[in-house]
Parts: C-alpha cells; structure tokens; sequence
C-alpha cells in the first residue's frame, strides 16, 4: 500500500504516543529485571522523534525510517536506543517507498537480522526478538498480528533471560515479562492500527 | 599524537572522569584520553553522540580503543564506531575488559608506542576466558 506523509505522520504519532502513556509499566517491568530505565529511556527517544517529527514525516517511507531510527541511536540512552533504531533504520533501508505485503515481510525478516546482530542475541535470550521473530512468522503464515505479538510477548514471562542486564538475575528473571518485548508488542499494535485505520 | 587513543565510556560520568584521572597519574599525558558517561539527560545511561565526540577527541590515526561498564554501554559504543566515517571505522575497537583496569592496562600497553592489536590484547588479559 502507499505510505504517504499524512501516515507516516500517523504512525510517528500513534508509536510515539502509545510508547509515552506506557512508560510506568515499562520502567515497572524493568524495574522487576533490569536497571528500571527502560520506560523512561524509550519515552526520552520517542519524545524527541515527536519533537522531530516534521523533518521526519517530510521525507519517503524509507528515509522516515531511518531518520526515526537515528533519533531513537542519539536520544535514548541506553541499549533499547542502538536495538530499537536498529530496527528502524534496517527497515528503513530494506523498504521501498510502497511496500507490498511480500517487500514489508522481505524488510522485517532484515530488520530482525540486523537486531540480532547489534544485541549479540538469538530468540529464547528474553528479549524483544522474542516478539519481533514470532511476528515474522505470522506474517509470513498470514496470521493474526496482534494475537502473535501478545502471545509472544506473555510467553517472554517463564523465560530465563541470557542477554542484557536481566541475564544478570539468571533463574530471578523467570516470572517477569521481558521489558523490550513489552515495548515491541506496543509498538507493532500502533503500526497495525495505523495501517488498518483504526486511528 | 602517534600512540593509540583510549576512551572510557561508563554509565556514570562519575566513574568516567574518575577511570581517566587514574590513567593520567598512573601512565601520563602521553596517549590521547577522553571519557564520557551518562544519558543525554545527564542521568546514568550511555549517549551515543557523546562516545561519537569522545572518540574524536582521543583520535589517533594509530587507532583508538575503548572501554566500558555495562551492556549498555557496549551497544551504545558499537553503535557510535558504526556511525564513523567509513576510513575511522576500522581503527576503534570496544575491548573487552573491566573498564578501570582495562583502561589503564590499555592506556599503558599505548604509551609504549604498541598497535591497536596488542594495546587490545593487553587490555582483554584481564577478562576471564
């Protein structure tokens, strides 16, 4: 489908704004298994993409991205900044200005590459490739999004994590949802509300 | 300056500052220093343009290493090295070691005038295997 500026703009604010209501529970959720910053850091980046947002939305869908994805490198903060912009800024350079569903599939699998690689991490680590990858999958199974994401993300609780600051708790981390796998099902609602005009 | 650059990227400007007070009396002036530490708040966190200005300022054409606490911190300074100019790239390496001791086994290994390699090499002598 065209991405134009008025939804670019729409995802830059619906992402942006969704993240920002949940900083409480995603500082809670850190608070449980890691330094407690991840709220506020992924608050501080999407502010200032907010604050950016006319440069941002004035260019291509692929360029957007990237802009967004460099905000998010220079303002977070913390690691979520580099893993989230990452994100960004492959899908940014994997996607054409208007993707079909098979170019957006092609750019996310990319994009999830390119994570793995800055994080040093594989799924099962209790992460957000713990939702981003059973995304992936249902994308390409033309499953239901919102469902795969939710699951996944819930299905972060009983892991033991093996990357990041929680793996420093070992078996302590088991019982609490991942915090960046929180963030990523939040993120990936907003975008699917967007592009099915439920905002 | 022809020895390799040390930088010390620490959540904490506190431990930054105070990791490059002990390089400077324990090994001198003679290697390009520079620290940073926190968010760009100013609270505890890593800033991936302060690393960017950091590795700048420590810059030698020998090469520039650096050192770090936390996770964040290792990200953050991977991702400050990608976003170089292409020719720096490959002359920062993020080392593998305790960021006080490894900063001053760094900073002396350099002072001698030693590569990139081996000044990383000393450095990465102190991490477990």
């Amino acid at each position: 489908m065209p991405i134009d500026s008025a939804v670019i703009r729409k995802l830059v604010e619906t992402t942006s704004e969704r993240i920002i209501a949940r900083t409480d529970e995603l500082t809670a959720l850190d608070q449980a298994i890691g330094d407690g910053d991840h709220g506020f850091n992924m608050k501080r980046g999407f502010e200032a993409i907010l604050a950016d947002a006319d440069r941002i939305c004035a260019q291509p869908l692929p360029q957007a991205l990237h802009a967004a994805g460099t905000v998010l490198v220079m303002k977070v903060g913390g690691a979520s900044g580099p893993l989230f912009g990452t994100l960004l800024m492959s899908l940014g350079k994997a996607m054409p200005a208007a993707p079909s569903r098979t170019d957006a599939t092609q750019a996310f699998a990319a994009a999830i590459t390119a994570v793995k690689a800055r994080g040093k991490s594989e799924p099962g680590q209790k992460t957000m490739l713990d939702v981003l990858v059973p995304v992936q999958s249902a994308l390409i199974g033309d499953r239901p999004l919102r469902a795969a994401a939710a699951e996944a993300a819930a299905a972060t609780v009983p892991m033991k994590a093996s990357r990041g600051r929680a793996s420093f708790l070992g078996d302590r981390s088991i019982g609490h949802m991942d915090p960046g796998a929180r963030s990523s099902e939040i993120l990936i609602g907003a975008v699917l509300d967007v592009l099915e005009g439920k905002v | 300056m022809s020895n390799v650059g040390v930088v010390i990227v620490s959540h904490s400007a506190k431990v930054a500052e105070g990791a490059a007070d002990m390089v400077r009396q324990m090994v001198g002036t003679d290697i390009p220093l520079a620290w940073c530490g926190g968010n760009p708040d100013g609270g505890l966190g890593t800033n991936v343009e302060a690393i960017m200005k950091a590795i700048d300022m420590a810059w030698s054409d020998r090469g520039v290493v650096i050192l770090v606490d936390l996770g964040g911190a290792e990200t953050n300074s991977e991702m400050a090295v990608e976003m170089l100019p292409p020719q720096r790239q490959g002359k920062v390496i993020v080392c593998n070691a305790p960021i006080v001791e490894g900063s001053v086994m760094a900073a002396t290994e350099a002072s001698g005038g030693a590569s990139l390699a081996e000044v990383r090499r000393t450095a990465e002598e102190l991490s477990p295997v």
